[in-house]
């Protein structure tokens, strides 16, 4: 991480913070992400929950973007449909560089209860998932918790996206 | 005393004959005359031929020929004050019958009454709509040609409501596969990315506890902990067990021994 406070007593007494663009770059992308206002089912309620004043995302710089494109982070929040699968990937497609995915609850993850015909089994198939969160639905402090595992993730991470190999369906 | 009943073959007698619960029929009461049910009866036998007509849970249930529907759901609009149609749909009886059951729930908001009328129709026979008599039948109408691919003629928008319009297939059909056929299980991927892209995204995982213990990416091996990504060849595969994660055997037989040497 950066050196937020500057050591004036081993810097010669020089506001000098010494860091890499690879972290500095990191630092700012991880502590603002916006994620997509995306719920599809039940677990949208608690992406909801997560939201409002109570949890609060918004103190971890984390805001609901109604638009893919300023949107950073698609949290697919509940069931995804085999007729919808479509839309969710243009939604993510239409979203700009660098993005990540999260994989919210039992449905996306896997399809869940629903292995019928009408569902897709693991959003998965579809779209490339960082982090996939478990749960029917998970509480809003598991998608913080989520949240704060992708945060990691991506202090990982190279600044440069061409390095991060991901594992991406095309 | 209580009857003696020899129990020599008590095992072999099988309390349950029915795999499954079997719902009890409803019972079936006459049409009293004189009520008001018995007065539908007899408008509706002025415009079409009555099949059967019986009391069922308070509900006056009406077998009609399919060609009338049309004619007796007017009737109970317009003679009745069956003002409501508050559902229409199908069951498949193909296995049973080779027919599909076509109903229509009718109600009277006067009266508090309801009326079934119920009609039998065969594989690729159409039914008349009644989208002009019942606005509400319009979705409904199209939900049926969705999930048993029923048509209604004469339908104002007679296209898929629920399932994509380039589906194959009506799921509602007792043959249908509830876990989908060849087109459903591939239908995002062809949709998405193409027919080519099959391959690469590979076939349904229909078993969410599936546990891959040669997949050194998504599965975590306790006790034969490897990097992860290691791919792993099953047939040579090393032996490489850690010793934390094994059980720590106490022997109790020459333990007391330790235990009171540690004091």
């Amino acid at each position: 991480m950066a050196q937020h406070q500057v050591n004036y007593a081993s810097s010669a007494g020089l506001p000098i913070a010494l860091t890499s663009v690879d972290k500095l770059v990191n630092w700012g992308r991880s502590n603002s992400l916006w994620p997509l206002t995306y719920g599809l089912a039940c677990c949208a309620i608690e992406m909801m929950a997560s939201g409002a004043s109570r949890y609060d995302f918004d103190r971890m710089g984390t805001i609901f973007r109604a638009s893919p494109r300023q949107a950073d982070v698609m949290i697919l929040a509940g069931t995804l449909s085999k007729k919808h699968a479509e839309f969710a990937r243009r939604l993510y497609d239409q979203m700009s560089e660098p993005k990540w995915v999260i994989s919210m609850g039992s449905c996306a993850n896997t399809g869940g209860m629903f292995n019928t015909y009408a569902t897709v089994q693991g959003v998965d198939r579809i779209v490339p998932v960082d982090i996939y969160l478990p749960g029917c639905a998970p509480r809003p402090e598991t998608l913080q918790y989520a949240m704060m595992m992708l945060q990691k993730k991506i202090r990982r991470e190279s600044a440069d996206m061409k390095k991060n190999v991901k594992q991406r369906i095309i | 005393m209580r009857k003696y009943t020899p129990k020599d073959n008590l095992q072999k007698k099988s309390y349950y004959t029915d795999r499954f619960w079997v719902a009890p029929r409803v019972p079936k009461e006459m049409v009293e005359e004189g009520s008001h049910f018995d007065d539908v009866v007899k408008a509706l036998s002025e415009v079409s031929e009555i099949k059967e007509s019986a009391i069922e849970l308070g509900q006056l249930r009406v077998v009609i020929n399919p060609t009338d529907n049309f004619k007796v759901l007017e009737a109970l609009k317009e003679r009745c004050g069956y003002k409501m149609m508050s559902e229409m749909s199908a069951v498949d009886y193909l296995a049973k019958d080779g027919e599909f059951e076509v109903f229509y729930q009718m109600l009277n908001l006067d009266e508090a009454k309801r009326v079934r009328v119920v009609c039998r129709i065969q594989r690729d026979e159409a039914v008349e709509s009644v989208v002009s008599l019942f606005k509400s039948a319009n979705f409904a109408e199209r939900e049926m040609f969705d999930m048993f691919g029923i048509k209604a003629n004469n339908h104002p928008f007679l296209k898929r409501i629920i399932m994509p319009d380039d589906w194959e297939g009506h799921p509602l059909l007792k043959t249908y596969p509830l876990q989908g056929d060849e087109t459903a299980s591939w239908y995002e991927v062809d949709k998405i990315f193409g027919k080519e892209y099959r391959d690469i995204i590979g076939p349904e995982n229909r078993d969410p506890s599936k546990v891959d213990r040669y997949d050194g990416q998504r599965f975590s091996r306790v006790g034969y902990e490897v990097p992860f990504g290691t791919e792993i060849d099953p047939e040579n595969e090393e032996e490489n067990p850690i010793a934390y994660s094994e059980t720590f055997m106490v022997d109790y037989t020459t333990g007391t021994e330790t235990l009171s040497r540690r004091k």
